[in-house]
Formats: structure tokens, sequence, C-alpha cells
């Protein structure tokens, strides 16, 4: 067998381990939050008598481990099960809102990596100059503001006093491509600014660590301009950790964005999420959960085959 | 015989018209004071057409469309566009008839017989009939019911019908005030299969469901055959769950909505500025209460509970809290709104002194309490709280305020604690508000308060047709909820929305937020 087969079949068996284990975790977890969908749907007019009714019809009385079992298979099946809630089927629930956080992940990504890439080679050029203490300023300041306060100042300047972008993305899906990025701009302008800073200070830092390096040296001598050095020389040996840190960004887009979509009210996972967790709508707590990890996991295993296939030295042993 | 509200005679044009000439005439004071007129502040002819956009903090993705499980403003006010009620509370607080069209009571008020309206159609096509009432109302009782009603429809002994137009209702006590229990927003009228009430969305109110995403979006067309004459002015309207309150304030500055609910109380001075919208703030029956276990020491004594209410700062609660949006409280949870209301009892007011001195005689010389807040009661519960302590310190009494987690709270929190903050929504009634939190016995006695007289009273009440009579035994009662009762009532919230200019509007009801919750059916824009 080649070794990268092989390496892919270690790790994708890896994976699907820590997703069993995850599905443990999860469902130990929901178990161990206060109260259940009976209490958290009838709130405060819920009566001892109103809450065994409800808990009945929803088969909460069942024990927990035939619960566990129940679940694991029916998701082995590709069955998510119906939302407790609304009797709703779960897989029709997660579908359009999984494709709204895919889609404003990748809008996000495809505003902040190529940005993330060019500021950094722009930094690694001009390093310890203006150009790089101003490139360094903005993205660190831009981290280190919560996301919430980023996106108030964008619906300040943009949608309140310029008026050119929607404060709300309200989505849905009739809505047109165009419409589509029009809503979507402002959600991920604020998680491109977020996110950015971290890859191009990745991208910063491996290029000019490897500036040192004899084979730099070795093509200044040939007489190379600076700008060639990087981009052909430097950038290919550094790309394995910048892919690293943008895999790992990716993920963050995607699981973390709870924030951002109460913000702009836009209708993806993590407000189903949370709403599900305040209503201990389990079933759709642990589905979400699960897509969550399997998006980490698969994620990490893109970034590990990518820094294997970006190395000669891992594709090729001895 | 009550009679309903007569919509025919309402018509915007003739009313307009009579207002002008009215005035003309210099006899407006005369009209309007006979008390034909409602109140109407505005001269302009509501205009069919546009598309409403209402932005509310509330919705989730586990909201559904059946009745039974209504739950916070976002279904209120989409169910309140869906659907039909029996009886409806009219702006200026009486309540009118909607699909009844009148009612009338034995004379123990044990049997209700009321009289649907004709003519009226469900958006399936099918005509209103009793059945179609008796199995909405049905809907919510009985041993599989998981509706937040079934508790309030306990007294429902049987309902039957007397031929296709009456519903005849029997309980098993007298209940003078049972016909506005049928303009709760969760009774909403069904059409009947198969004797069952179709909970799909089907109603017979002046929209058409179009699509919703549950905790995202609802979106409802106006319905072409609605039998409501003046009313349901949209081509179409939209709810928007927002529930973050500057997103939804930028949504309306914005003008991607065109009203919302629960303006942001302390930015709202800064929202006044902005000329292209219209703020109002309505003084309704929503109220906060601090509820003590009556049974529990230190509760159980009265001078405690008396020193404990002497020593809460009810006007800064009220400036600070709620900006003045508000109302004081007095101990008791009536609404000044409320006919029943006591008009001559003293306001309680913050006096460490009196605080001391019920402290003493209750025995003791400094109190040492713990009091549990979160922000789930209401937005700034803990707040509230932190000032109370301040405030009660002067009085030698230490207020632990223990800060607990909103996500279970009315679980864990709420009337599991001897001492807890909690918030009533409206209660039209004096006897609906007693008997759901203050009668012996009750599902939510939240502070197992059980004084003799009181529930006495509150029974007598019930059935009791004089209104004279009914106010000196609900005005007794309010002072016994004052002076002996559990619950510290300091403050009631305003209802406080906001809207764009572009909507008109009449008299704004104050039954709950957004005019109690019907915005949809009786705004209109005026730019079409």
């Amino acid at each position: 067998m080649k070794p990268i087969a092989k390496i892919i079949g270690q790790r994708v068996a890896f994976g699907a381990l820590t997703l069993w284990i995850v599905s443990l975790i999860i469902f130990a977890g929901v178990q161990l939050l206060p109260g259940d969908i009976a209490t958290e749907l009838l709130g405060q007019s819920a009566t001892p008598e109103t809450v065994a009714a409800l808990r009945k019809s929803l088969g909460l009385d069942v024990p927990a481990y035939l619960r566990y079992f129940d679940w694991l298979s029916s998701m082995l099946h590709g069955n998510f099960g119906t939302a407790l809630s609304n009797g709703r089927d779960i897989a029709e629930l997660i579908k359009p809102r999984l494709y709204n956080t895919l889609l404003l992940a990748a809008s996000a990504a495809a505003i902040s990596v190529p940005l993330a890439l060019v500021g950094g080679i722009v930094a690694a050029l001009y390093r310890n100059t203006f150009v790089d203490r101003a490139i360094n300023v903005v993205t660190l300041a831009s981290i280190s503001f919560p996301e919430f306060f980023v996106a108030y100042i964008l619906i300040l300047f943009l949608a309140v006093h310029a008026g050119i972008l929607p404060s709300l993305s309200d989505v849905d899906s009739t809505t047109s491509v165009l419409d589509r990025l029009i809503a979507m701009a402002l959600p991920a302008l604020t998680l491109a600014v977020v996110v950015m800073a971290h890859m191009l200070r990745m991208t910063r830092t491996s290029i000019i660590n490897l500036l040192g390096n004899q084979y730099i040296e070795t093509a200044r001598l040939k007489g190379l301009p600076e700008w060639r050095v990087l981009v052909r020389h430097a950038l290919p040996n550094a790309l394995a950790p910048i892919a690293t840190v943008i895999v790992l960004n990716l993920a963050y887009l995607i699981t973390g964005v709870v924030v951002v979509e109460v913000v702009f009210v836009y209708p993806g996972l993590g407000q189903l999420i949370v709403d599900s967790v305040q209503k201990r709508d389990i079933p759709v707590v642990q589905a979400c959960s699960l897509i969550f990890a399997a998006t980490y996991i698969l994620l990490n295993l893109t970034s590990d085959v990518l820094s294997i296939v970006m190395n000669p030295r891992l594709m090729h042993p001895k | 015989m009550v009679k309903g509200y007569d919509y025919s005679q309402l018509s915007a044009v003739s009313r307009r018209r009579f207002l002008k000439s009215a005035a003309a005439a210099g006899a407006l004071a005369v009209s309007s004071s006979s008390g034909i007129l409602p109140a109407f502040a505005q001269d302009v002819i509501p205009k069919k057409g546009g598309h409403f956009k209402i932005g509310v903090g509330s919705g989730s993705t586990s909201d559904s469309l059946d009745p039974a499980t209504y739950y916070e403003s976002f279904m209120y006010i989409f169910g309140h566009s869906l659907n039909g009620y029996l009886t409806e509370m009219d702006p200026n607080g009486n309540l009118v008839g909607e699909l009844a069209e009148s009612w009338e009571p034995s004379k123990d008020a044990k049997t209700w017989t009321f009289q649907l309206r004709k003519g009226v159609e469900f958006h399936n096509g099918k005509s209103l009939d009793a059945d179609d009432v008796i199995a909405s109302i049905n809907h919510h009782r009985g041993d599989q019911s998981k509706s937040g009603v079934k508790d309030l429809l306990k007294t429902v002994q049987d309902i039957r019908s007397d031929g296709p137009a009456r519903v005849v209702v029997s309980l098993t006590e007298g209940n003078v005030d049972f016909p506005y229990l049928m303009e709760h927003y969760q009774l909403a009228i069904m059409p009947a299969k198969d004797g069952k009430a179709d909970n799909s969305g089907v109603g017979c109110g002046g929209y058409v469901l179009d699509g919703i995403d549950f905790g995202v979006k609802a979106t409802a067309k106006r319905f072409s055959n609605y039998w409501k004459p003046n009313a349901a002015w949209f081509d179409s309207i939209e709810v928007l769950a927002i529930h973050d309150v500057a997103a939804r304030t930028n949504a309306l500055t914005t003008g991607q909505i065109h009203a919302m609910d629960r303006c942001d109380l302390k930015t709202v001075h800064l929202l006044q500025r902005n000329r292209g919208l219209e703020l109002t703030s309505i003084s309704g029956t929503q109220h906060y209460v601090f509820p003590m276990f009556v049974d529990v020491a230190p509760f159980d004594n009265v001078d405690v509970r008396l020193a404990l209410k002497y020593a809460i700062n009810r006007q800064q609660l009220l400036d600070t809290l709620l900006s003045g949006y508000g109302q004081l409280g007095n101990d008791h949870p009536i609404a000044t709104s409320n006919r029943f209301f006591a008009k001559n009892l003293p306001q309680r007011e913050y006096d460490p002194e009196k605080a001391k001195f019920h402290l003493k005689k209750a025995g003791h010389s400094d109190l040492k309490v713990q009091y549990h807040a979160s922000d789930a009661a209401y937005t700034g519960a803990v707040d509230a709280a932190v000032l109370y302590q301040q405030d009660a310190a002067k009085a030698g009494i230490t207020i632990d305020v223990v800060r607990e987690p909103a996500d279970g709270y009315y679980d864990n929190v709420w009337m599991k604690k001897p001492w807890s903050a909690n918030y009533w929504g409206g209660r039209p009634t004096a006897d609906w508000m007693f008997s759901t939190a203050y009668a012996a016995g009750a599902a939510w006695n939240e502070t197992h308060w059980k004084n003799p007289r009181f529930n006495e009273l509150l029974i007598a009440a019930r059935s009791e047709l004089a209104d004279a009579k009914r106010l000196e035994m609900y005005t007794e009662m309010q002072g016994l909820c004052r002076d002996d009762g559990g619950a510290i009532i300091p403050v009631f919230a305003n209802y406080v929305n906001a809207m764009s200019t572009k909507v008109g509007h009449n008299k704004i009801g104050s039954n709950w937020d957004l005019d109690s919750f019907r915005c949809a059916e009786r705004w209109w824009f005026t730019d079409v």
C-alpha cells in the first residue's frame, strides 16, 4: 500500500472512533442539562400534570441507555429522527440551515483567505517597515475586538450611515443569488475581519522563519528579486503551517459563528442549536453537535493530508 | 344580553366624515363624550396595500402552528393574524365580540351562551359553526392536553351546541368574567375536521398562512374573504424573529422592518430623536414581582414581609430600570387600567424607618435573606435586585443576591427557592390574575399565600353580577394582597414599541405589545 493511502486510512479510522466517542459525550452531556423539553416548552405555564403528559407523549420516560442505542442505530442508517418540540424531520430542519452556514463560511473564506495570504506576503516582503506595522496593527486590533463589536461597527457605517448594505441577513430558499450575496455581505465581512489576522500573521511568520535558510540565500545570490524569492522559494515550504491555520479557521467559521448569526439574524445552524439547547430538544442538539464534530474531524483530516502532500519528506519517506 | 362590537358601523370613512362634520358643527366634545365613538386621535383614511414587516424579540425553532403550543410574542402575533377568537379586547379595554356576536350568562353565571357571527369563513372555505368552536376549545382540555390554558379551562364542565350558531358552555362554578378567557391568545378558533380541531394553521383571521420558517420568519397574505370590514389592510405581512435588541433597532432605523417590540429602554431616548420613527409607550398589565414563600421563615411573619415591602425604593426602580416607562406598583397585581383598580389604596413608599419598625416588631434587629434572580425573569432583574439590596441595607436588611443561570430558570429556581424574581404579563381581569397566582391551591401560587378572607372574596366576586359590589370586593382583596400577601410588586412595566412613521394606527390596545398583538390587523401604511 502507498504510504499516503495508508495514512489517510488510519486518519479516517481514528476520525470515526473520535466521532463515536463524541457521540457518547454529546449524549451524556445533554442528559446532564437541568430540566427537560417538557418543562422548557411549557416554561412558566408548566404544571406537574401537563409536564407528565408532554413527557410521556415524547417518549422521555424510557431509560437513557436505551434511547442512546436507539439514536445511534438510526444515525447509522442516516435517519436523524424527528424534533421533539414540533415533530418535524430533523434532516429537513437542518438542511437549509447547514446550507446557509456553509455558504456564509465559504463567502467569509473567499474574502479572508486571499486577503490574508497577500497581506502576509506583503508584510513579510516589507518586514519591519511602516507597511508591515500598519498591517500588524490593523489585524491585531480586529482580532482583539469581540465579533459583535466588529459587527456593530460595520452596521453603523455601512448600514445605518451609508445605507448601502442591509443590517438584517434576511435570506430564504427563494432568495436569488445576487440578493443572497448582498444580504450576506455584512456577516461575511465581519467574519472575514475576525479570522483574517490569525491566517495573515501565520503566513508572515512562516515565511520570515524560512528566510534565514541557505537556499533562500542562494536564490538571492542568483539575483532574483525579493518578491520572487518569497513567492517561488519561501512560500511553498511555508504552506503546511499556513494550510493548518486556514483549515482551523474554516472549522471555526462553520461551528463558531452563533454570535454573528444573532447580530445579523442569519438563519444558520448556530441559532438552531442554541434554540434547541434552550428548549432541550435533544435529538436536534445531538444531530447538530454531531455535524459540528464531524466538520472538525473532517477538516483536521484535510489539514493533515495537505501538510503531508506539501512536504516531500513526508510524501516519500525513506 | 351583552352586545358585541358592531363592526359595520365603524367604517373608517364614515367615522372620518362624521368627525369632520361634527367638528364643523362645534359638537365634537359632545359627541365624543357620549362614549359612542372610540377615542381615535388620527384623522386619516386607512389604506389597503403594502408588505408589513414586524420584528419581534422572540421566536424559536421549536415553535409550532398548534395554538396549544403558542409561546411568546412571535407566535402570538402571527397567531392573531391567522386566527379569529370568540371575543376581543378593544383598544379602550372593553371586551367586544369577534367571532361571537353576543353572549349571555345564566343567573348564577354558570352557563354561558355564545351567539356566533354569521358569514365567517375559514381560509379553507369552510363556514364557521358551533362544532368548530367546540372542537377548538376541547383541543385544550382532557388528559392528553399539553396546552398552557388547560388549567384555565378546568372549570369547564361541558360544551355543547344549540343549533349551528350557538355554543353553550357549562361551568362547575359561576364566573362572570368567562367571556374574557375566550380572548386568550391560545384559544384560537380552528375548523373542525372529524370532530377534532385542525391545527395546521388554517384559521379565519385576516391573513392566510403563506410560509413559516420557525424561529426565523413567518409570512401571510390578506384573506380575500375576511369577514371583518376595515381591518387587515396590508397585502401581506411578515413576522421576523430578531432576538438581539440592537439588531431589531438597526433593522427598524434602516427601514428593513416597520415595527418592533421591546425597545431597549436604556437607549430609547436616542431612538426618539429619529424623525422617521414613532415610539409608543402603553401602560398595561405587565409587572415585576418579588414573590416570597409565606410559609417559610423568615417570610412567614407578616412584619418581615412588610419590612421588605417598605425597604424597596420603587421610584428609583422605575427611573433607572425602566427609564420612567412604567407605573409604580402597590404590592398587588391589578393595573391602573383595570376597572376594578383600588384607587383609594395609598401608594406604598420607600421608608427605611418603617421597615426597621416592622423588623423590630417581628423580633429581628437585623435580617439576612437570600434573593434569587436571573434576567430570564425580565431584562434587568439582577440589576433590580442589586438596587434593592442597596435600599434595604439602609433599613438594616442584608439581601444576599444569588445570580441564577437564565437557562432553566423557571424549572429550577422560580417557585423552588423561597424568594425569587418573576414577572407577569397581561391578565385582562382581576379575577383571572388573582386566580392564577394568588388563590389558595392555584398551580402558580408563587407565594404559597392562603388568606381565608381573600379566597372567600375571590369566589364570591367571581359570580357577583353587580359591578359596584365587585369593586368593593376587589378593592378589599387588593388591600389584603398589599398588606398581608407575599408578593412585592414595585413596578408595572409599559409596553414600549417603535414603528415607522409610515405606519398608521388608531388608539393602541394595552393588553400586550404591538396593539395587543393585533398590529397586523389594525394598522396600515399611510404612503401606499
